[in-house]
């Protein structure tokens, strides 16, 4: 049984991440829940690497790649985030609409 | 049950609401500066479940680059960009925000009924505890190695244009005093200087 929890607490931290993704108006926030979902995907990972496959684990070796991915889109976003404020002077996600039809 | 299994599941129950509890408090805190230091003590129960997955190697990397460099990297933008605004009422938003609850509970339904009736197939080899972080290295000089290689350039690529994009473009219009007091004045906070020479 203990595969099901692990699993069960990642679905509920993607749930979480996907929850601030949509309702957050501070595009850092909007990056932090990014993060929150890459995270419950590499606990999935984990969890199968160590019940399903625990002795080639090559889950973890994909979560390394993950976390490094992460790391680099977690820093061009963070860029981006910056770019926007110096030309916009806010980070509200409202005011950032000028792909709206 | 034993004394370790009782640990085992004591620990897991404490990791898993410290996981829980620190998610909700990111996505749903007012001050951005909270939701960041709770998204750090995320990440921190997130290497506690690694450990507890035998998986040592990834939990310390999950610990150094999650938590020491893109929380951190998160809490200087929360410093570069920490305007402090009202933002402006938008209609529908309390709709939007019920709206999407819903969505993301029907979201967990799905998954948990797929997680808890799904047989999987539980392989009993023992685990590579210890050895973990050797066998990792094997992975990445035999059957991963292209990946591995490409991560490096990905990182490369990525650092490169992410210092582009956040650069500020400076061209000296005028060669006055003030001019070059705006080299050296970070444009998102603007302040006084303060003047290194004694002023007799």
């Amino acid at each position: 049984m203990q595969l099901q929890y692990f699993l069960l607490i990642a679905a509920a931290l993607f749930c979480i991440g996907v929850f601030g993704l949509v309702t957050s108006r501070n595009a850092v926030r909007v990056l932090m829940s990014i993060e929150l979902m890459l995270n419950a995907v590499n606990l999935n990972l984990m969890a199968f690497s160590n019940y399903v496959d625990p002795k080639e684990i090559k889950g973890q070796v994909f979560s390394t790649f993950i976390i490094a991915i992460a790391a680099a889109e977690a820093a061009v976003g963070l860029a981006i985030v910056l770019a926007i404020y110096r030309n916009r002077d806010t980070v509200d996600m409202e005011q950032f609409n000028l792909l709206k039809w | 049950m034993n004394l370790a299994e009782g640990v085992q599941i004591v620990s897991f129950g404490i990791l898993a609401a410290a996981v829980l509890i620190s998610a909700l408090g990111v996505v749903l805190l007012k001050n951005v500066v909270y939701s960041a230091f709770l998204l750090g003590g995320c990440f921190i129960s997130m290497a506690g479940l690694y450990f507890l997955l035998n998986a040592d190697f990834v939990a310390a990397a999950q610990v150094l680059v999650y938590v020491g460099a893109i929380n951190v990297l998160i809490l200087f933008a929360i410093m570069l960009v920490n305007k402090q605004e009202e933002y402006a009422v938008v209609k529908g938003a309390g709709v939007r925000q019920v709206a999407t609850a819903l969505v993301c509970l029907g979201l967990f339904a799905l998954l948990g009924t797929m997680v808890v009736s799904t047989p999987w197939a539980i392989s009993s080899v023992t685990p590579a505890g210890d050895g973990s972080i050797v066998t990792i290295g094997i992975h990445f000089f035999t059957d991963f190695l292209l990946p591995f290689e490409l991560v490096s350039v990905l990182l490369l690529i990525a650092l490169v244009g992410a210092i582009v994009l956040a650069r500020r473009e400076f061209v000296p219009e005028n060669l006055s005093p003030s001019g070059e007091d705006e080299a050296l004045m970070l444009p998102e906070r603007p302040r006084e200087m303060v003047s290194s020479r004694d002023d007799k």
